[in-house]
C-alpha cells in the first residue's frame, strides 16, 4: 500500500537525520503506523519469531566462530572445547544447534500458514517465491553447519547427500564424478570439502538476511494478507502495526523462546542424533544414515525412488514444486477456510508430512518403503492435481463482506468503530 | 472475535505435550531410533536425570576411581583435564587431591633443549594421559580392536549411561544357537551381541573406601555415572541457569499477555 | 488515521496520567531489558580468557647447565623468559646502584608485595644472587629487548638494549635509560631445587 508517509521528526537531531539518511522515518512508516488487517491470528506471529531466531544464529555463530576450528583434524576437539573451556561456550553452542530445529519449526509453521491462507495468490507471488528461495538457503546452510562438527553422521551426511551429484553420469559420462570432485576439493570428503562448508556456512546466512529485506519489503507493498484472505476495505478493518501486532508477536516470541529455552536448557540433544558424538571415520560407515528431523521428509521422497537420478530429481523436485504453487492453484478463493473440499486435501497433505518425515527415520524396506511411495505420491499429487483441479470444481463458502464483519460474526464482545471512507486510510 | 480464546486451545495442548514430552525425554542423549535388531536397554535410576538432577558427588568420585583403576588400562579420554576433576559440578576433588590424582600419571612432554621428548609427572593442567601413544599401537596391544575414547562415550551412544550400564553388566554365557568368533565375547546390550572387550569388572577389582559394596554392578553404576558427568560436565551449571530462566520467561510470558491484552482492549 | 504513534495508543478521552495500561508496559518494557541484557551477557564474556588459558600453566625450567655469564630464554604463558646467570661483576654493578637514583624505583616482582623497591635483593633469585629470571619484553611498546646472546649489543649498563626505541637496562633488568616507564617484570616462580625452578 504505497502512501504519503505521515511521519514528523521533533527533535533538531531529528530534522538533522531525516534530512540525510531517513532511517527513523523508514523504521516509522514501515513497523510504526503500518496498516494491518485486524485479524490476524497467532500464526502470523511466525514471521517476527524467524526474525528473531535468524538474528539469533548469526549472533551465536559468530561467536562460536571465534573458537571454532575448520580442520578434519581439529573440529571435533574445537566443538568439545567450545562446550567444556570456553566461557557460556556450552549454552552458545547448544543454543545454536537447538535454535537450527525452531528455526526450520517456524518456517514449517509460517509457511504452512502461508499455503492455507492463499498468502501466495496474487499480488503477492513474488513474496511467496522470495520465501521459498528463503528456506533453500536454509536447508543448504543448515546442512553445511551440521557437517562442521565433523562427527559420524557429519561426515556420512556430506558424503551420501554430495554422491547424489555422481548421478548425473547416467546423463552425461563422467559429468557426475567431475562435479562431486570438484565439490569436494579432492577424491573424497575431507579437510578441503570441510574448510569450504564453513566458508560458506559463514556466508549464506548474510545473504539470507538480504533475501529477507526483499521478503519484507515485497510484503510491504501489498500488506499483509489475513485469515478471511479478503481484502482490506476501510479504516474499521485494520489498525497499525504498533503497539498491536508488536506486543502480540512480542508475547508470541516470548513463548517461542520459552520453547527453546526448555529444550537448550532440559533436553539438548534430544532433536540431535547420537552417532554424532563419535568423530568422523572415512573408513567406518555408522548403520544408520538418518538426517536432522527437518530433512527426514525429503530424504523419504529420496528413497521412495528407486532410480537414483530421478531419486535426486524428486528430491530437487519437493521444493523446486513451490515455487509454482501461486499458478498450480487455480482457486479464485484465497483462503481455506472458504474451501471446504479443498480443506481435506490440506490436512491430508499435512499428515503426508508428518508421515514421510517418520519414515525418513526408518530404514527404506518392507512397509517402510510402501508407505514412503504411497505418501511421496500424494505429495506431488497435492500439489500437480489436488490444488488445480480443486480450484476448478469446488463450490467455495460465502466470504464475509470485510475483515470487521468477519469478526463481528464470530463473538459479541467485539465492537466496532464507525467507518472512515477508504481514501481516508494512510 | 476474541483472538485469545482462540489461543488458548492450541495453546493448552503445546503444553499439554511439552511437558510430559520434555519431563520424560529429559537428558535423553538420542531419540529412540531404529530398535529392530537392537537389544532394549533398561532404563536405570540416576541422579542428575530430571530438570532438577545433580552428579552425586562421591559417586563420580568412586567412578573416578574404577575408570583410572581398570578402564584407562585401554580406554583413553584425552577431551578431559585432570583440573577438570577439581571443577565445580563434578567429582569436586580438593585442589591437593587434584594434583595428586595428577601426578599419579606419566605424561609425554618436549622436546627439551636437545630436541628429546621426555616424560614427567602429569600437572593438573594436563590432558588425561592416553593409555597408547597412538590408534595402531592400541589395536596391537588389543587384538585388532580400537578401544574408543570415552570422553563423549555417554552422549555417543542411544541410552547414553543406561547403555553403558547394560553393557557393563551384560556379560553373558553365550547361548547354545550363537556361534561367537574367536576372540569376542557375548554381552546381551551390545549390538550384534559379540564384543572385543573381555568382562572388564569383576567383584573386588577397585578398592572402594567409602564403605561402598565392591560389586559389578556398583562399579558399572558408578563409572556410568562418572561418563555422563565426564561427557556433560556442564549438566548441572545448565540445569541450574534453566531453572531461573524458565521462572523468568514465564513471568516475562505473563507481563506479555497482560501488555497485549490491554493494548488490544482498545479494539475489542 | 493518527499522526504520531503516541496518538495511537490512546483511546478518546483518556488521561495523561499513569494507567494500569502504562504499567503493564513498563513491566514488559523492564522485562525486555532484562532479558536483552542477560543475552547479550555471554555472547561478550565468551571472548574472555578461557578455563585451559587460566589454568595456571607452569613451565620447569633446568638450569644445571647455564654457565655462569650465560643466559637462556624461555617461553611461558606465550611470553619469554629471560634467565640469566649473573657473574659476580654484573652483580656488584647491580647492587652498586642506589635505588633511589633509578627511573622506576619498584622491584617489580610478583613473588613480592607491589611496593617492594627495587634493590638487586629484590629483583634476584631469593638466596641465589646470581640468578635473574624475568619476563623478557621491553615495558615500553612491548618488543624483545637483546642481551641475551654473547654477540648482543647489551647497552651501557651491561644488561638488555631494547633496538626499537633504545630503552637500557642494567644487570638486574631495571630500566636505566630510554621511553620504557618500568622494570622489566619479575614472574611468579619458585626454586624447586639449586638447578631447577618451577615458573608460574
Amino acid at each position: 500500500m504505497a502512501h504519503p508517509s505521515t511521519y514528523v521528526p521533533t527533535s533538531s537531531f531529528g530534522k538533522w537525520i531525516d534530512a540525510r539518511l531517513p532511517i527513523p522515518r523508514l523504521v516509522y512508516d514501515q513497523f510504526g503506523v503500518f496498516p494491518m488487517p485486524r485479524n490476524l491470528n497467532y500464526l502470523w506471529t511466525f514471521g517476527g519469531i524467524l526474525t528473531f531466531m535468524l538474528v539469533a544464529q548469526i549472533a551465536t555463530g559468530v561467536v562460536l566462530a571465534m573458537h571454532y576450528v575448520p580442520t578434519a583434524e581439529g573440529a571435533f576437539d574445537s566443538v568439545e572445547k567450545i562446550m567444556r573451556d570456553v566461557n557460556w561456550g556450552w549454552l552458545l553452542r547448544y543454543s545454536h544447534a537447538v535454535g537450527a530445529s525452531l528455526f526450520f519449526l517456524a518456517a514449517y509453521i509460517h509457511t504452512l500458514r502461508g499455503l492455507y491462507y492463499g498468502s501466495y495468490k496474487a499480488p503477492r507471488e513474488v513474496l511467496w517465491i522470495l520465501g521459498v528461495l528463503i528456506l533453500l538457503l536454509m536447508v543448504a546452510t543448515a546442512f553445511m553447519g551440521y557437517s562442521l562438527v565433523w562427527g559420524q553422521m557429519s561426515f556420512w551426511a556430506v558424503t551420501v547427500i554430495t554422491n547424489l551429484f555422481s548421478s548425473l553420469d547416467s546423463v552425461i559420462p563422467g559429468l557426475g564424478t567431475r562435479l562431486v570432485e570438484w565439490i569436494w576439493g579432492g577424491f573424497a570428503v575431507g579437510g578441503p570439502t570441510l574448510n569450504r562448508l564453513y566458508a560458506l556456512h559463514y556466508l549464506l546466512p548474510f545473504v539470507i538476511a538480504g533475501v529477507v529485506m526483499l521478503h519484507i519489503w515485497a510484503l510491504h507493498i501489498p500488506g499483509s494478507n489475513n485469515p478471511a484472505g479478503i481484502e482490506v476495505k476501510s479504516s474499521r478493518d485494520i489498525v497499525t502495526f504498533h503497539p498491536y501486532y508488536t506486543m502480540k508477536d512480542g508475547f508470541a516470541l516470548v513463548l517461542f523462546i520459552a520453547l527453546f529455552a526448555g529444550l537448550v536448557f532440559y533436553a539438548p540433544n534430544l532433536l540431535g542424533h547420537s552417532d554424532n558424538y563419535i568423530p568422523a571415520n572415512p573408513l567406518v560407515t555408522p548403520p544408520h544414515i538418518v538426517p536432522e528431523w527437518y530433512f527426514l521428509p525429503f530424504y523419504a521422497i529420496l528413497r521412495a525412488i528407486p532410480s537414483k537420478l530421478f531419486g535426486v530429481v524428486a528430491l530437487i523436485a519437493s521444493i523446486g514444486i513451490l515455487f509454482f504453487v501461486p499458478w498450480l492453484d487455480t482457486s479464485k478463493v484465497r483462503s481455506t477456510r472458504y474451501r471446504p473440499i479443498y480443506r481435506w486435501f490440506f490436512w491430508a497433505f499435512v499428515i503426508t508430512c508428518c508421515v514421510l518425515g517418520y519414515l525418513g527415520s526408518q530404514p527404506p524396506d518392507g512397509w517402510y518403503l510402501i508407505l514412503g511411495r504411497i505418501f511421496t505420491f500424494y505429495y506431488f499429487a497435492f500439489f500437480l492435481v489436488a490444488m488445480p483441479v480443486l480450484g476448478w470444481i469446488e463450490k467455495p463458502r460465502e466470504l464475509p463482506e470485510s475483515i470487521a464483519d468477519s469478526l463481528r460474526k464470530g463473538s459479541k464482545k467485539t465492537q466496532v468503530k464507525k467507518a472512515k471512507p477508504l481514501e481516508a486510510v494512510r | 472475535m476474541n483472538s485469545d480464546r482462540r489461543f488458548y486451545r492450541p495453546l493448552a495442548a503445546l503444553v499439554a505435550l511439552a511437558v510430559p514430552l520434555g519431563a520424560a525425554l529429559a537428558e535423553e542423549p538420542s531419540p529412540p531410533g531404529h530398535a529392530h535388531e537392537e537389544p532394549s536397554i533398561a532404563r536405570q535410576d540416576w541422579s542428575f536425570n530430571g530438570v532438577f538432577g545433580k552428579f552425586d558427588r562421591a559417586q563420580v568420585q568412586r567412578g573416578y576411581q574404577v575408570y583410572s583403576t581398570v578402564c584407562a588400562n585401554c580406554h583413553s579420554m584425552r577431551l578431559l583435564s585432570y583440573r577438570n576433576l577439581g571443577e565445580q559440578g563434578g567429582p569436586e576433588f580438593s585442589p591437593k587431591a587434584v594434583e595428586i590424582l595428577a601426578s599419579k600419571a606419566q605424561v609425554t612432554d618436549g622436546p627439551n633443549e636437545k630436541g628429546e621428548m621426555f616424560t614427567r609427572p602429569a600437572r593438573p593442567s594436563d590432558r588425561f594421559r592416553s593409555p597408547f601413544a597412538n590408534d595402531q599401537l592400541a589395536r596391537i596391544s588389543n587384538g585388532g580392536a580400537l578401544p574408543p575414547d570415552l570422553s563423549v562415550m555417554a552422549k555417543a551412544r542411544p541410552g547414553g549411561p543406561d547403555y553403558i550400564y547394560a553393557l557393563l553388566t551384560g556379560y553373558r554365557e553365550a547361548p547354545a544357537d550363537l556361534k561367537l568368533t574367536q576372540g569376542m565375547h557375548h554381552n546381551a546390550a551390545f549390538p550384534g551381541r559379540q564384543i572385543a572387550m573381555p568382562p572388564p569388572l569383576v567383584d573386588g577389582v577397585v578398592g572402594y573406601t567409602d564403605g561402598t559394596k565392591k560389586t559389578v554392578e556398583n562399579y558399572a553404576k558408578d563409572v556410568s555415572a562418572y561418563l555422563m558427568w565426564a561427557a556433560e560436565p556442564k549438566l548441572e551449571e545448565r540445569h541450574m541457569l534453566g531453572a531461573r530462566i524458565m521462572i523468568f520467561l514465564a513471568a516475562f510470558a505473563v507481563v506479555m499477555f497482560l501488555a497485549k491484552r490491554a493494548v488490544w482492549s482498545r479494539v475489542h | 488515521m493518527a499522526d504520531t504513534i503516541q496518538d495511537t495508543m490512546k483511546s478518546p478521552g483518556e488521561e495523561d496520567e499513569p494507567t494500569r495500561r502504562d504499567v503493564i508496559l513498563v513491566a514488559a518494557a523492564g522485562f525486555a531489558a532484562v532479558g536483552a541484557a542477560a543475552a547479550l551477557w555471554p555472547l561478550l564474556d565468551q571472548m574472555n580468557p578461557d578455563q585451559s588459558a587460566l589454568s595456571l600453566a607452569t613451565t620447569d625450567v633446568d638450569l644445571s647447565h647455564i654457565e655462569v655469564g650465560q643466559a637462556i630464554t624461555v617461553m611461558w604463558r606465550g611470553k619469554p623468559i629471560f634467565i640469566r646467570r649473573r657473574a659476580d661483576d654484573e652483580i656488584a654493578a647491580a647492587k652498586s646502584v642506589p635505588v633511589d637514583d633509578l627511573p622506576d624505583p619498584l622491584a617489580r616482582n610478583a613473588n613480592l608485595p607491589d611496593n617492594a623497591p627495587a634493590s638487586d635483593e629484590n629483583r634476584a633469585g631469593k638466596d641465589r644472587e646470581p640468578w635473574l629470571v624475568m619476563i623478557g619484553i621491553c615495558t615500553h611498546l612491548g618488543c624483545i629487548p637483546k642481551g641475551q646472546s654473547v654477540g648482543d649489543n647489551k647497552g651501557e649498563f651491561g644488561g638488555w638494549f631494547c633496538p626499537c626505541h633504545g630503552s637500557q637496562y642494567d644487570t638486574a633488568g631495571r630500566v636505566r635509560v630510554g621511553p620504557a616507564p618500568q622494570n622489566m617484570a619479575i614472574p611468579p616462580y619458585a626454586f624447586l631445587s639449586d638447578t631447577k625452578i618451577k615458573i608460574g
